[in-house]
Order: structure tokens, then C-alpha cells, then sequence
């Protein structure tokens, strides 16, 4: 390769964040027509580069070239001028907006004052047969399953004639098959010579797709290597900094009997519409029931019923043989119930609280945490204490606001909470791990691991269908709220289940 | 369009009319009565439609303005304050008086606005409290500046107000003179004619409102502004990824409305009555704010409502005029308090969502943080 071809060059970049050093001196380049994989954890500094690059952030030093040229970016009309675009993690899409408008939105195209949609309409048609995208510019953007929407936001860089185009964790939202797509559309426009930075914390992906992959950690660049002259387990150690483990150790389970029953259930949201339709499934002792899907198939809602947050409409839910339907949380709690919620800083912590108030939420009206009405400040705090050491929770002292935490010892004070109490018969986690660093990753997993060994029932929900094939004893797949299979995880294929989540027809087994 | 809402629109204003002409028709010809309500519909409707286009425009850009009531009170108080000041200090004729004071008026509300947006926007102050503040603010202001120049001891004016130049003038718009050919000799025919020009009669700010719905309208859904308006409405990170400014297209938005807010203030000094008086503008800038809630956000939608509203000042107005026919078992509607419940009634009515639900913009409310 010689330095012609390269399209984007980023030297010496630093950024400092108040506490933190984003980006430490990261160099960054990227040549027509590759798929530059840039991988790390979550804080690892990828998306302050990126966003640097893209111009939402200011680069306290450092240089930014396209086509060899230094181009100074103060704000994304900069980049897009030179060409890039991004693909932001969260969509950065209107959902009230037809598909055209929102392409075109900040580059109108207007006839005498109005906008132009049919000219608008007509570009993206074409950009869309030009790389199979297929998108209808009439469409509704909230009407758009999420792998459409991703495609409009692709179809929104082009339309801005993007040579570079970013694209952030892209994956994360889709089912293994839209992946698959989306990798196809990935190499029809490098094929066109459109360049990709691919930013992902999945390895598998990386080395499937990349020309190269740039690992980063705390800040710093640490190698970038072709995907041929490395492998999975070399690439995580990269990322976090030490050996890691990557497949999770687990003895074969020794169920009892069930201790969670769901029958027939009828959830609706809060629109008012059946989120679940009649969903029945028992999760027994010693064992760990994994819900698969596509996030926003009713995982949420489900999750919610179960735990005594949402009306059920119809259907029973019991737990050790209690009917415990639309009881109250704190019923359900004390009736052996621990909840890992899917959003941990709203539904999980009081972020506003210290982390020994935190840990003592689920109990502080009972004793030895409160007397006659009177919280008992020493037994919190000799609680805290405990649970900080037993659960290797990061923190400067337990009266930290959790606000404070880092996200991964968020999850900590949650996962210490609920699996320490002592009558626990049925452990609840809604994506226990999203978002977090592997170190954290692998700790929950394993204290997952251990309720379960000990004989308690686990219901796990999550997207990431790694995770789930990973810790899951049995699999049950959602799609648009009923269960379309269940399958033990020794039978069950990544393939296959992701086939089962896109809503491929279900024979029945 | 949402033809459930509109429906529901229509059902209300022809029950109301029905009402009236059930009442009066023993006194005046069902035409006659019609007509004159609905002139009185739409002028009474005019500084509510104005307040409630402000506050589609604030809050389609995504900030939540309570604060129409004290723009339209501050808007009403120097918009009349300028008029006679040209009038009587400057020595202006009345004509250019009257225009130089609906121009104080929209100054006096885009400056409000300016406040508004500095603290909602700048400082990302709490948009309701902000809010309050203005309209807080506006009582105070108007309530003193009116003492201390008007009356007791030592004021400007010396404890009298003075002469005023009057109100804007109607404009005649000549049905009656183009159509009487059609009519021929039949009187009676003529007779209606003079009545339907009357619904046409209007005055300035009555007739602009009208056009800045369908104006706004248009600029809203149909324009490049618009559709930036609205993207930083829903979802202003959005908007800031693909170059939008958004903090500068909150600004404006809310500025525009402010001056939208000012023009409905000059209604009530400049267009309806040459006078003052502490609170005049008595909570019609919160009935707008219902109006563009159940206008779903939308102009037409908005002026649809405050149109509602306006029937049931007229229902009341025609109410006191044909008191002594009211049939004894409808007595309930001689009383004035009664029939001057009916807006406040129907706004709680309409609030609550059984016309179905309206959907304010997504990020309505919410300050901008990068």
C-alpha cells in the first residue's frame, strides 16, 4: 500500500475529558476501500475518536488528514463536507419522519421555498438499487423494523456522497442474519470504493469482515493487525489487557422441580397494545432459561409481568407454587424474587443514593435495617461493607453516590443486592451485561453461574445471543411477543436460532 | 388529518350555534343570528389562535412556553403604552400611532421571548418555571408601569390617562357590492348578503391570523425551516449530526413565537379596546396553550380549537341578548357564570384525551446537552 491510498488519517489525537484521558496520543488510518475494524470496550476511547472525527467533540490536539490534506472539523457540517459520514449507535432518526425526510434533513433539496421530496425520493431510490439497500423513501421511519432503519441511516450518508463512512456498533441491535446483510452491504460499498471504520466489541464479527483491525484500550491504540495474523483470544487480551477467558465454565445442571410458572400470559404496553400474546414456560431449580430475541420483542414487557412492575391482562404467574400474579414487587421480593433490571440506572439504583443505601433497598423496612420506623445507619453500613468486599465492588467508600460508579460497579451493587438476600428461589437478569467491560462481564456470568449451582432458578434475558447460548441451559426464543421455540442449548445453533428470531416459520418440534 | 378531532370540532360549534338559534330565533332570523356569531367566533378567536401559533412554534423547536399569558399581557400593556406615547408625547397622527403601538407589541413579546429562550435554552433553566417566571413577571410590570405612569401621585400623565388614538379600523370586504347583482330585487336576499359580508368584516389582526395559520402551516410541513423546526423538536441530536444548529433554530423558533404571542397582545389594546387594566389578558394565553394541545401541535389543528373556544364567548355574548326569550326550563342559561364555564369546561374535556390522544414533539421539554 503506498500513502496515496490512504483516505483518512488521524495523528497524535488527545482528548481529555474532565477525570478521564479519552484519547492518549492515538494514531488512526484507514485506506480506500477497507473495512478497518476498530475494536475495545466500552470507555475504551473509540467513540471519542470517532466523534472527534466526525466533529461532535473537539480534539484538544492532534490532526486530522483527508486525501493527505489536514482539514481542521468543528462541527459535523465539516466532515460531511470532506466526505464522512457515521452511522451513530443510537439512530440518529426522526421517527415521525418519512425515510426522505430524513435523508435529506440539514441538506434539503427545496423548490421555490418548498421542499422537494419527489427529487429527494428519486436519489434515494437510486442509491438504494445502486447498493441493494431498498429502502421506500415514502416509509415512515418509526414504521421501519430497526435493520431498515439502519439502512436509511447508511442510504443518509451516501445521499451526502460519504467516502468514509463510520459506522458504529452496528451490530448490536440486529438478529445474526441482518448482520449477515448488513456485512454484504459493508463489502458492496467498499467494493464501490466507499472506505469503513467498523467500531465493535465483537470478535467474531471483526475477524469475519475486517481488511484490519485496530485495537484500542484506555485510551490507546494498542496494536492494528490483518485479521490473518490473529484470532480471537490474542484480540481480547489485546482489548482488556490480560488473559481472558472466553467461553464460560459451567457443570452440567442438576435441575429440580419448577420453581417459576408462566401461564398463558397477556401483557399489554403502555400504548395499549398486546405485547405478549399467550406465553406460558416454567423455569425449574438449578437451571438457567435463556430468552433470546430481537431486542423490543417483548423481553421488556415479559420481564416487567413477572416482576410485578406491569398489569398482566390475563395469565398466571407463579412461583413455587404461589400464585404471585400482579402482586407488588416488594410481595414478590419477599416472596424469593431478585430482579436484575434491564436499565440499571433507572429501574436498578437510586443513582442519587449512596451505594450503601442502594444495597439495602430491596430490605431497608425490615430489620435489622430499620427499627420501628428508624433506619438503622450501622447495620446499612456494615452491609455495604460486606457486600463491597464479597462482590469486589469498586468504590471509593460505600457513601459514593452509585451515580458515581463506573457501569460496571453499578451492576456490581445490583447483582450484590439481590443475590445476597437470603431466601432467593428465582433470580430474574434483563440484559445483566450490556454495555459493560469484559472483567465485568465475566464476574456477573460467573455469579450467575453460582445461583444457579446452588439450586436456584435463573431466567436470563438478553440480545446478545453469545451470552445467551454461553450461560443458558435451555433456550426459548421470542418474537413479536409469543415464544416461537424452545431448545436445549447442547442442540441449538447460532444459525437456527437466529432464523427463530427474524420470525422464521417454527415447525413444531 | 385527524378527522375524529375535527369532527369533534364541529359537533361542539354546531351544538352551540344550535343553542343560540333555538333561543333567539323568535327575535331575530336564524341567518342573522348565525352570521353575527360567527363574526364574534372569529374575532374572539384571533389572540387565542396568535398565543396558541406560539406556542406551536416554541414547542415544535422543543421548548415548552406557559409563559403566552405574560408575553400577550406584557405585549397588550406596551403596545397601548406606545400608542398613546406617539399620540399624545410624540404628537403622531392616530394611524401611525395605532401601527407604531402593534409594533411595540410584537417588540414587547419577541423580548419576552428573548428572556424565555436565554433561560430555557442558554441556561437550560426548568421550562416551566421559566415559564412562570415570564408570566410572573409580566403581571408585575404591567401592574406597576400602569400605576406609576397613570395614576396617583406624581406619575407621568399626572393621574389621568390620556386620550387614546383609537383602534384599528375594520376592513370591508365587498360581497355585498360584487354579489347584489345575483340578488336582483329580492329584498330578503339582499338582507342575507349584508349578513354574510359581515362574517367577512374584519379587522387587521383577525384577518392576519387567519392567513399566519395557513402561512404557518405551510412553513412548518413544507419548508426546509420547517422541517429543521421540527427535527430539533423530536430529536435534536439528530438534527446536530447532520450539521443543524440547534440551539440556534431554538432560539429563533422561540422568538418568532414570541413575536406571534405579541401580536395577540395587541389585540386586546389595539384591535378590540383602546384601554388597559391589570391581568386584562385574564388566562387566554393558557386556553391558547390548550388549543394547540388539542390542536395536536399543528396551526390548522390549533386555530380548529381556539375556533371552539371563540363559539363559547359567542354562545355567551348572544346568551345576554336574547335573555328575557330564554325558555323557563333552560334558565340555568341566563346565568352568566354558567354559560362562562363553558370554555373552561370544555378545555378540561378536551385535555384529557378522550378525543383522542395528541402527541406533543418528542423532545418538548427537554434542554439540549451535547
Amino acid at each position: 500500500m503506498t500513502e496515496a491510498n490512504i483516505v483518512l488519517e488521524a495523528k497524535n489525537i488527545t482528548k481529555q475529558f474532565p477525570g478521564v484521558l479519552a484519547n492518549d496520543r492515538v494514531n488512526f488510518d484507514l485506506r480506500k476501500g477497507e473495512i478497518h475494524a476498530l475494536l475495545g470496550e466500552n470507555g475504551a476511547g473509540k467513540s471519542t475518536l470517532m466523534n472527534l472525527i466526525y466533529g461532535l467533540h473537539l480534539p484538544d490536539k492532534g490532526e486530522i488528514f483527508v486525501n493527505g490534506k489536514p482539514i481542521e472539523i468543528k462541527s459535523p457540517n465539516d466532515s460531511i463536507a470532506a466526505g464522512i459520514g457515521m452511522v451513530h449507535q443510537h439512530f440518529m432518526l426522526i421517527p415521525v419522519f418519512t425515510v426522505a425526510e430524513n435523508v435529506m434533513l440539514g441538506d434539503e433539496v427545496t423548490k421555490r421555498g418548498s421542499l422537494d421530496r419527489a427529487t429527494v425520493a428519486a436519489k434515494i431510490n437510486e442509491i438504494s438499487k445502486q447498493y441493494g439497500l431498498d429502502v421506500d423513501p415514502n416509509a415512515l421511519v418509526g414504521d421501519l423494523p430497526v435493520g431498515l432503519q439502519q439502512r436509511v441511516e447508511i442510504v443518509k450518508t451516501l445521499y451526502r456522497n460519504a467516502e468514509i463512512v463510520i459506522l458504529d456498533e452496528p451490530t448490536a441491535v440486529l438478529t445474526p442474519q441482518e448482520a449477515e446483510d448488513l456485512f454484504r452491504i459493508m463489502h458492496d460499498l467498499t467494493a464501490r470504493g466507499v472506505s469503513i471504520i467498523f467500531i465493535t466489541h465483537k470478535l467474531k464479527e471483526v475477524l469475519a469482515v475486517a481488511d484490519r483491525i485496530t485495537v484500542m484500550r484506555a485510551g490507546h491504540v494498542v496494536n492494528t493487525v490483518p485479521p490473518s495474523e490473529t484470532n480471537e483470544a490474542q484480540l481480547a487480551n489485546m482489548m482488556v489487557g490480560r488473559q481472558v477467558i472466553l467461553t464460560v465454565e459451567k457443570k452440567d445442571h442438576q435441575a429440580s422441580g419448577d420453581i417459576l410458572k408462566v401461564e398463558n400470559l397477556f401483557v399489554r404496553d403502555q400504548r395499549g397494545l398486546e405485547t405478549i400474546h399467550n406465553v406460558s414456560f416454567t423455569v425449574r431449580g438449578g437451571e438457567i432459561l435463556g430468552i433470546a430475541g430481537v431486542q423490543g420483542n417483548g423481553q421488556t414487557e415479559l420481564s416487567e409481568a413477572i416482576t410485578g412492575l406491569r398489569a398482566v391482562q390475563s395469565g398466571k404467574v407463579l412461583i413455587d407454587e404461589q400464585d404471585l400474579t400482579d402482586k407488588s414487587p416488594r410481595f414478590m421480593t419477599a416472596a424469593g424474587l431478585a430482579h436484575i433490571p434491564e436499565d440499571r440506572q433507572r429501574h436498578g439504583l437510586v443513582l442519587s443514593y449512596s451505594v450503601a443505601d442502594n444495597m439495602a433497598l430491596c430490605d431497608y423496612y425490615r430489620p435489622p435495617f430499620s427499627n420501628r420506623g428508624v433506619i438503622q445507619q450501622k447495620a446499612l453500613d456494615e452491609n455495604a461493607r460486606n457486600l463491597i468486599s464479597a462482590f469486589d465492588v469498586r468504590t471509593p467508600s460505600p457513601f459514593v453516590n452509585a451515580g458515581k460508579l463506573s457501569g460496571g460497579n453499578q451492576q456490581k451493587v445490583i447483582v450484590a443486592r439481590e443475590l445476597s438476600r437470603e431466601n432467593v428461589k428465582l433470580v430474574i437478569a434483563n440484559q445483566p451485561t450490556r454495555g459493560l467491560d469484559v472483567g465485568s462481564i465475566e464476574y456477573i456470568h460467573s455469579e450467575i453461574i453460582k445461583m444457579r449451582d446452588r439450586g436456584v432458578a435463573v431466567l436470563l434475558i438478553s440480545a446478545e445471543l453469545d451470552e445467551i447460548m454461553a450461560l443458558s441451559d435451555r433456550i426459548v426464543v421470542m418474537y413479536r411477543g409469543q415464544i416461537v421455540a424452545t431448545v436445549e442449548t447442547k442442540q441449538a445453533t447460532r444459525e437456527q436460532l437466529g432464523l427463530w428470531m427474524a420470525g422464521a416459520h417454527v415447525e413444531t418440534a | 388529518m385527524d378527522w375524529k378531532r375535527f369532527g369533534f370540532i364541529a359537533l361542539i360549534i354546531i351544538v352551540l350555534f344550535g343553542t343560540v338559534v333555538m333561543i333567539g330565533q323568535v327575535k331575530q332570523p336564524p341567518i342573522l343570528i348565525i352570521t353575527s356569531m360567527l363574526a364574534t367566533t372569529i374575532a374572539v378567536a384571533t389572540p387565542l389562535t396568535l398565543g396558541a401559533l406560539s406556542g406551536v412554534y416554541c414547542e415544535r423547536a422543543g421548548v415548552v412556553n406557559i409563559g403566552i399569558e405574560g408575553m400577550m399581557l406584557t405585549a397588550a400593556f406596551f403596545g397601548w403604552l406606545g400608542a398613546i406615547y406617539m399620540f399624545n408625547v410624540f404628537g403622531r397622527d392616530a394611524g401611525l400611532s395605532i401601527a407604531l403601538g402593534v409594533f411595540f407589541a410584537i417588540l414587547s413579546g419577541l423580548l419576552m421571548a428573548l428572556l424565555h429562550a436565554v433561560l430555557s435554552i442558554t441556561f437550560k433553566v426548568d421550562q416551566i418555571i421559566g415559564g412562570t417566571v415570564i408570566n410572573i413577571l409580566a403581571v408585575g410590570l404591567t401592574g406597576f408601569l400602569n400605576r406609576q405612569l397613570f395614576f396617583g401621585k406624581g406619575s407621568v400623565f399626572g393621574g389621568s390617562v390620556p386620550g387614546s388614538p383609537g383602534v384599528l379600523p375594520t376592513i370591508h370586504i365587498p360581497l355585498t357590492e360584487i354579489f347584489t347583482p345575483i340578488c336582483g330585487a329580492s329584498a330578503s336576499c339582499l338582507q342575507n348578503l349584508i349578513a354574510i359580508n359581515r362574517v367577512f368584516d374584519q379587522k387587521p389582526i383577525a384577518i392576519s391570523a387567519i392567513l399566519l395559520v395557513f402561512f404557518s402551516h405551510y412553513v412548518l410541513f413544507n419548508t426546509r425551516w420547517g422541517l429543521r423546526t421540527r427535527a430539533v423538536g423530536e430529536h435534536p441530536k439528530a438534527a446536530d449530526t447532520v450539521g443543524i444548529n440547534v440551539v440556534k433554530m431554538r432560539y429563533l423558533n422561540v422568538l418568532i413565537g414570541g413575536m406571534f404571542a405579541g401580536l395577540a397582545g395587541a389585540y386586546f389594546t389595539i384591535e378590540s379596546v383602546p384601554s388597559f387594566e391589570p391581568l386584562l389578558t385574564n388566562g387566554r394565553g393558557f386556553i391558547s396553550l390548550a388549543a394547540m394541545i388539542f390542536g395536536n401541535w399543528t396551526p390548522i389543528g390549533a386555530w380548529a380549537a381556539s375556533l371552539v373556544f371563540g363559539a363559547s364567548q359567542a354562545l355567551l355574548i348572544n346568551m345576554q341578548i336574547f335573555r328575557d326569550v330564554i325558555p323557563p326550563q333552560w334558565s340555568f342559561l341566563q346565568e352568566s357564570y354558567i354559560v362562562g364555564l363553558t370554555p373552561y369546561i370544555l378545555t378540561m374535556f378536551i385535555l384529557t384525551g378522550i378525543i383522542g390522544k395528541t402527541t406533543p414533539p418528542a423532545a418538548d421539554g427537554v434542554p439540549y446537552e451535547k
